[in-house]
């Protein structure tokens, strides 16, 4: 459904799968949904010249992200015969392996959510200020850039 | 005008801030960038959009008085 205000799309550390799997049972009431279509981001541990990559650090410009979170659902809708849409990003530290963006797109029938789902996930990645602190090991860090 | 600059990401280490004030003129926003590049020399070798009001703006967008950010390059997700 629609909503005219930005929400919050921001948790702070990683997205459990305990609210991921909460979050698919929560729909089971939604009955005309047919197709449920999910990206979970996960990071990585890179190798960066002998280093490995133990967490992110996600930082935001909060304001600007959560309008640009709520564009992006706004054109999706538009876009795509979608019954329901949830994005959550973590801000702060996320482990290698843990989950750092849960995207959840439901409609009544299955091709439109894997369309929906891709576009949804590139526009995030190009258009929210997000920003990725990878830690090492040893604490040193580099910014990610996504590509 | 006094207009609140934000810094983000990498140019949080570059500036040594997350924010401040400037007094500026009216004019564009390259004038602000002319500013800040001249006060923070590390920004030069940084690659940053800029947003004015929370949308990006170019260079020859008129300042308006409202916030602006350096945003270095994206990487949510």
């Amino acid at each position: 459904m629609k909503d005219k205000k930005p929400k919050n799309v921001f948790r702070e550390g990683a997205i459990s799968h305990e609210f991921i799997g909460n979050s698919i049972y929560k729909h089971q009431s939604k009955t005309s949904i047919g197709a449920h279509n999910i990206f979970l981001g996960q990071v990585r541990a890179d190798d960066v010249d002998g280093k490995t990559v133990s967490a992110i650090e996600y930082t935001a410009y909060e304001d600007m992200a959560n309008q640009k979170f709520h564009d992006i659902r706004e054109a999706t809708f538009e876009k795509f015969d979608l019954t329901c849409m949830h994005i959550y990003h973590s801000l702060g530290t996320v482990k290698a392996g843990e989950i750092c963006l849960f995207v959840f797109v439901s409609a009544p029938h299955r091709k439109v959510v894997f369309e929906a789902l891709e576009y949804v996930v590139e526009e995030i990645k190009a258009n929210v200020p997000v920003f990725g602190k990878e830690i090492f090991e040893d604490e040193s860090h580099q910014w990610k850039v996504n590509n | 005008m006094e207009i609140t600059i934000k810094y983000f990401g990498q140019l949080v280490e570059t500036t040594n801030t997350t924010e401040e004030l400037i007094t500026i003129e009216k004019g564009q926003i390259s004038s602000l960038l002319n500013l800040l590049l001249n006060k923070h020399k590390g920004l030069k070798q940084k690659d940053f959009q800029i947003a004015q009001n929370q949308e990006i703006v170019s260079v020859d967008t008129e300042l308006s008085g409202a916030e602006i950010a350096l945003l270095p390059p994206f990487s949510g997700g």
